[in-house]
């Protein structure tokens, strides 16, 4: 039920509405004069032809990888808390033991085919080991290109 | 005697030569008369193919120009690809719709269903058969100009009736009678700014109307009535946007809620001539906006006679049409930048905002009138 209005308070409302309305008009109008004046805000991305100069955003999510040092060593524990994490089993740890009877990471499974670059095992994992490479051009023809071992080395303790 | 009112050089062109071909004929069928006639209708012919290169000729250029503005009013580019920044797009897509195969949907009724954009197309091309584009370059340059734009303007609620109607879909049903009440609702305060200015130029004819607004940008309608000009300006700028179903008060379309309104069953041909009505109606629209408040094809003059001298050497179609792409411009920021409001608040606004002040409106027009004499 609408509340009753008395006649003064009803012309007040619509006198005020009158001069809010426009002024809002207004301000949209202005918000949207200043961006078709301004061509450098425009986000837009002539993707093949600036492919040369084209910089992936920093907070992109592509496939994941392996954060390496110089000699390519990796900081995975095999700890499995990005299988876990993983929402659609993408990912397989398959830990194995080294000489001094250790278990250290043997092969980082990765299936690039059913990732869907939700980042989930990147904020999942507890040593920062992992993360999701700025890469888009990530298209094949063959399958088997997609099933990936991320690790180069075996994992250290 | 067919002679008109206003004459143009390509018309004197064909009165002049059409008695001279006519020697070379039997001289029994020579006549004074008939060489009139059929100057007359070889005239009428050229004007009918001018109205017709301007309207269809600039559809494409509106569609193209409408994809830019929303572009890069949301910070995208637009049409890119086809040309030179996307030039050539429009072309493309009117060949598209062209060659589309046109059919009904069942239980549509055939006649009305293939009837309803012609009637469309109407409106927009009576409106720019009487719109000055000159000082001699009119169409029909008839004395009762404004009454007949808004008896042609109901043409539109019509065709978009029929084609609701017709379509046997709920959505189209739906959307037409929506439109039909807005478009009928909205002519009524369109039509009083139509009288408000043929009040103050004392005259129905478009062309008496520009004429009476020679001189500097200070004697157009928008600014000759301080304040009353420029209020009238910005509702007759409401009432046409409503007119001619546009955004903010496209009610008619509403796509997230109709699924296109009363044009959801067309494809091919009769969609390009409703979407072609659309753009025709916003440059005739436009073009009475610049002939009504902007000065039509006169120069803005600023009474410095060095620069009014440069200004006044560009032709006036020049200006005039320079007018109307600042009008169509205007319309598509506003397209671009408002949200579409509910249908009661559409109905609300009409009867209870815009139809009170533009009968204030005329009231104190003829305050003005009887003021300054």
């Amino acid at each position: 039920m609408q509340k009753q209005l008395s006649m003064t308070q009803y012309f007040k409302r619509y006198l005020k509405r009158c001069i809010t309305g426009p002024w809002s008009l207004i301000c949209g109008l202005s918000v949207s004069l200043k961006y078709f004046f301004s061509p450098r805000r425009i986000v837009t991305e002539q993707y093949p032809e600036n492919r040369k100069t084209l910089k992936m955003h920093e907070r992109f999510r592509g496939r994941l990888q392996m954060i390496e040092d110089a000699d390519g060593n990796n900081r995975c524990t095999a700890c499995g808390m990005c299988e876990r994490a993983c929402p659609n089993a993408s990912i397989n740890v398959l830990a194995t033991k080294n000489i001094a009877g250790k278990k250290v990471l043997g092969r980082y499974v990765y299936h690039f085919a059913s990732c869907t670059q939700c980042g989930l095992c990147v904020e999942a994992c507890p040593f920062g080991a992992i993360t999701m490479s700025p890469e888009f051009e990530v298209a094949t023809t063959d399958p088997n290109d997609l099933e990936m071992i991320l690790n180069k080395k075996e994992g250290q303790g | 005697m067919f002679a008109p009112s206003v004459t143009h050089p390509i018309g004197d062109f064909v009165r002049e030569w059409v008695p001279r071909l006519a020697e070379y004929l039997p001289a029994s069928i020579q006549s004074d008369t008939l060489n009139s006639v059929i100057a007359f209708l070889i005239n009428a012919v050229i004007c009918i193919i001018a109205v017709c290169i301007v309207n269809i000729g600039s559809a494409p250029i509106l569609i193209y120009m409408e994809r830019k503005v929303c572009a890069h009013v949301q910070c995208r580019l637009g049409p890119m690809r086809l040309g030179w920044h996307g030039t050539i797009q429009t072309i493309a897509d009117v060949i598209k719709m062209l060659f589309k195969e046109v059919y009904a949907p069942s239980g549509a009724d055939k006649l009305m269903f293939y009837l309803a954009p012609l009637i469309v197309l109407i409106a927009p091309f009576i409106v720019c058969a009487l719109i000055p584009f000159d000082k001699n370059l009119v169409v029909a340059d008839v004395s009762m100009g404004i009454p007949l734009i808004i008896a042609v303007n109901g043409f539109g609620v019509l065709g978009i009736l029929l084609g609701g109607w017709s379509s046997n879909n709920k959505y189209s049903l739906l959307g037409a009678l929506r439109s039909g009440a807005q478009m009928i609702s909205y002519e009524i305060s369109f039509a009083m700014i139509l009288l408000f200015v043929v009040m103050i130029s004392g005259s129905t004819n478009l062309m008496s109307i520009t004429m009476g607004q020679e001189g500097t940008i200070f004697d157009w309608w928008i600014f000759k009535i301080p304040v009353l000009g420029f209020i009238a300006f910005i509702l007759f700028f409401i009432s046409s946007t409503a007119e001619m179903n546009r955004a903010p008060f496209d009610i008619a379309e509403a796509e997230q809620e109709l699924t296109g309104g009363y044009h959801t069953e067309y494809n091919g041909t009769p969609f390009a001539m409703f979407y072609l009505a659309e753009y025709i109606a916003l440059i005739t629209n436009s073009a009475l906006a610049t002939t009504c408040f902007l000065g039509g094809f006169f120069p803005p003059c600023i009474g410095i006679d060095a620069v009014d001298n440069v200004l006044k050497m560009v032709p006036g179609v020049v200006w005039f049409f320079a007018k109307i792409y600042f009008m169509v411009w205007c319309y598509m920021m506003v397209r671009w930048t408002f949200v579409r409001p509910r249908v009661d608040q559409l109905m609300d606004f009409e009867w209870k905002f815009l139809l009170p002040v533009n009968l204030v409106l005329l009231v104190a027009g003829a305050g003005f009138i009887v003021i300054s004499g």
